[in-house]
């Protein structure tokens, strides 16, 4: 523990709350359709767009129609990479002559990036060809962000219209979303990348003479534009196998500090968007406060366990912090903890560290983010979805608590509401165990592991959390490019975004109908203090006793291993 | 539903061409242009010939220069097949790792048996490409590296110190020494 450790993470924290409150006031804007500044570089350009693919711009859609436009457009993105991974051989930008992808692999690849996963059972220096890295997974960061995105609006727009049958176009949703925040955002943040060393270029692998007059051969490629989306989107997938460990996406703390503030701007500014359009800031304030809380509670626990080591290793003699395997130097111990709370924390999933060989309890943290579904800040737009079904959680229990039907914006939480936020909570924690129980219990799925011990359960349980969550980073020594694992790990994925998206858009279909009733004396104030305290526990206590016993097998387990000795 | 289809078809064609084809091409058009030298690698031309690039490792194993961190990445500093060991905190395979490099180590430095290491010399990095260690791994070896070019130690400890990187702005990131840098250097000022 030190004091520049400390105070280079309140510093990100300071950085990204005053970033995140104008940002969600813009994105509230973009998303009412108000005037903005990019509107002349942008409007004409946005109306080529829907002309050519011929969308109705001013055509409002109901839950379910909503839920089908975004379906087929996601079915359509999933087929147009799974075929650009097979035929990339005969593409062109393939200076490496990379082989086509073989079909479990590109499946599971191509549902990954779709989903806003980038779970990535290969290495992309090896296997992906330059075409396929822009027009596939660029593409697909883009938009997989920027669905999740129209999905968290289309949840605000249903909690706070009244009496209404729609929820908004997706195809404006979609575009304004990457044509107003992604793309602006992406395209800067891509240059500053560059300047700092990140590459950026189209050259076959370029073979250098070392000093000791060894060849070595180092990988190319667009990277820069792909890891300015991959964090911004909080997607995730690495351009090289090292993925933002590797020096050419993350040559150094200023890059390091900047894809932190990418992967964590957009979720951290979405409470304060939902604050806007409901026409009631506290409301935004207090979720956003609720997820900074626990976001501080646990990278203050993942920094704490990898500062005090592994003591196994301070046996041996040796001088500065042990938990350095899998860790860079030019990043240390802090900048490595909290990089793996902020990713895992958000959907994101990229790493500057390897997370397999952190200490026990630091690896169960991020661990225990993605079960919970990945709601302190989360993923673009599925971190506030995400929230706001623990925020209807919460009003219902406190609600049963004193005995007043519970509301939430003037609007009442009934029973098919209820349902519908107990699946999207069900059905992830479901995918994660059901899906663990099964690798674990058959020799396809413990023949992967590569630690042995309770550590090889906590890769499984790492494995399904990551791609349920949609987040996508690994206990890496799992060997993840099994046809077994390709296939589970691609039906957890659906599971994991669709089986949320779903529920979540009927509530707002369902929401959006409702008429609103005032605040009576017996009204739970939903942004006061207390509600703050409230929400929190409740996610913790959801998250506890669900995983728990997992846990308790996994990583909690190991941490008496390595403290015995 | 066929409209539906027409819709999505149009959008993820259009949104490739735009976000798969424009923005890289463009963003490479400008960085190609505008930092050139980041853009490609950031590769040091040494006599007329590229070494290496200042932001990824190299396998040093000669007693006249620095040697960065174990690496995992193919056989070593395979900068086309980057990653880590992925070996968990109770896994004996890292421990049989960590000892095998200390005991090497000590061999190749002549150090006593009380002698603590700095642990970056020890443990393999993330990326398996780390191209810098801590200070005191520097210094750790800057008795070997004199010895075997026929310095005194203090001239090696100079260069060591001229070439310690501070936090980034005083604050982000760790101080640290770029091998191949000071590897450079060497041969810069000592042949």
């Amino acid at each position: 523990m030190k004091t520049i450790d400390i105070m280079q993470i309140l510093f990100f924290l300071v950085v990204l709350s005053t970033l995140a409150i104008p940002l969600g006031r813009y994105m509230a804007r973009v998303y009412m359709g108000e005037k903005g500044f990019l509107d002349r570089l942008m409007l004409p350009f946005e109306k080529l767009i829907y002309r050519i693919c011929g969308v109705n711009e001013t055509e409002e859609m109901g839950w379910r129609q909503y839920a089908g436009a975004l379906l087929i457009f996601n079915l359509a993105g999933f087929l147009l990479l799974f075929i650009l991974q097979l035929i990339q051989g005969v593409l062109p930008f393939n200076p490496q002559k990379m082989a086509a992808v073989k079909w479990d692999l590109a499946l599971n690849t191509a549902i990954s990036f779709m989903t806003n996963t980038n779970w990535q059972a290969y290495g992309g220096e090896s296997t992906m060809s330059y075409f396929t890295q822009m027009t596939g997974m660029t593409v697909q960061n883009f938009v997989s962000a920027a669905t999740g995105m129209a999905v968290a609006v289309a949840l605000i727009r249903g909690l706070t219209r009244r009496n209404s049958k729609t929820l908004g176009n997706f195809w404006v949703d979609l575009t304004r979303s990457v044509t107003r925040i992604l793309l602006p955002i992406s395209f800067v943040l891509a240059l500053v990348l560059v300047s700092q060393g990140v590459i950026q270029n189209l050259h076959p692998y370029q073979t250098v003479q070392t000093l000791e007059g060894k060849p070595q051969v180092l990988a190319m490629g667009p990277v820069a534009s792909q890891e300015a989306i991959k964090e911004l989107g909080t997607n995730g997938g690495g351009f090289m196998n090292a993925n933002s460990a590797h020096p050419f996406e993350n040559p150094t703390p200023l890059t390091n500090f900047l894809e932190m503030l990418a992967i964590l701007v957009i979720p951290a500014a979405l409470p304060f968007t939902f604050g806007h359009m409901s026409g009631d800031k506290r409301q935004g304030r207090a979720i956003f406060l609720a997820m900074l809380i626990l976001f501080m509670a646990a990278s203050g626990i993942t920094y704490y366990n990898e500062a005090a080591g592994n003591p196994q290793l301070a046996i041996r003699g040796v001088t500065g912090p042990t938990a350095m395997e899998g860790k860079e130097v030019r990043f240390g111990i802090v900048n490595s903890a909290l990089w793996s709370t902020v990713t895992t924390a958000s959907s994101c999933g990229a790493v500057n560290s390897m997370h397999d060989s952190f200490t026990p309890l630091g690896g169960m943290i991020p661990l225990w983010l993605m079960m919970l579904g990945e709601n302190v800040f989360g993923g673009v737009g599925s971190g506030l979805y995400g929230m706001l079904a623990f925020v209807i959680i919460t009003i219902f229990i406190v609600g049963l608590m004193v005995g007043r039907t519970p509301e939430y914006l003037g609007k009442k939480i009934e029973a098919r509401e209820m349902k519908m936020v107990t699946l999207a909570i069900l059905i992830p924690a479901a995918s994660i165990l059901l899906g663990s129980a099964t690798a674990a219990a058959t020799p396809s799925g413990t023949a992967s592991i590569l630690n042995p011990g309770p550590h090889g359960l906590s890769e499984i349980l790492y494995a399904f959390s990551s791609c349920t969550g949609n987040n996508g980073s690994a206990f890496a020594g799992l060997n993840a490019n099994t046809l077994f694992y390709n296939l589970m790990l691609s039906a957890a994925l659906l599971a994991g975004r669709f089986g949320v998206i779903l529920p979540m858009l009927a509530v707002a279909g369902s929401m959006g109908a409702k008429s609103s009733i005032p605040a009576g004396a017996g009204t739970i104030s939903t942004h006061n203090s207390m509600f703050v305290g409230l929400l929190i526990v409740t996610v913790i206590i959801v998250g506890a006793l669900t995983f728990f016993p997992a846990l308790a097998l996994g990583p909690l387990l190991e941490q008496m291993i390595m403290l015995g000795g | 539903m066929s409209r539906i289809i027409k819709n999505s078809v149009g959008m993820i064609l259009l949104m490739t061409l735009i976000l798969g084809i424009f923005y890289p091409l463009l963003v490479t058009g400008i960085a190609q242009i505008v930092f050139k030298s980041q853009a490609n690698g950031s590769i040091i031309i040494n006599d007329n010939r590229a070494t290496g690039s200042h932001l990824i490792g190299q396998d040093f194993s000669l007693p006249q220069y620095f040697q960065g961190r174990p690496s995992v990445a193919g056989p070593g500093y395979d900068a086309s097949a980057s990653g880590g060991s992925n070996l968990g905190a109770t896994n004996k395979e890292l421990y049989k790792q960590v000892a095998e490099q200390e005991n090497k180590i000590r061999t190749e430095n002549s150090l006593a048996q009380d002698q603590n290491i700095p642990v970056d010399l020890l443990t393999a990095s993330a990326s398996g490409l780390d191209p810098h260690i801590t200070p005191a791994a520097a210094y750790l070896q800057a008795k070997r590296v004199a010895v075997s070019r026929g310095v005194s130690v203090n001239k090696v400890n100079d260069i060591i110190a001229e070439h310690i990187e501070k936090r980034q702005f005083g604050l982000l990131g760790e101080p640290r020494v770029n091998v191949l840098k000071l590897n450079l250097a060497l041969d810069r000022e000592l042949s």
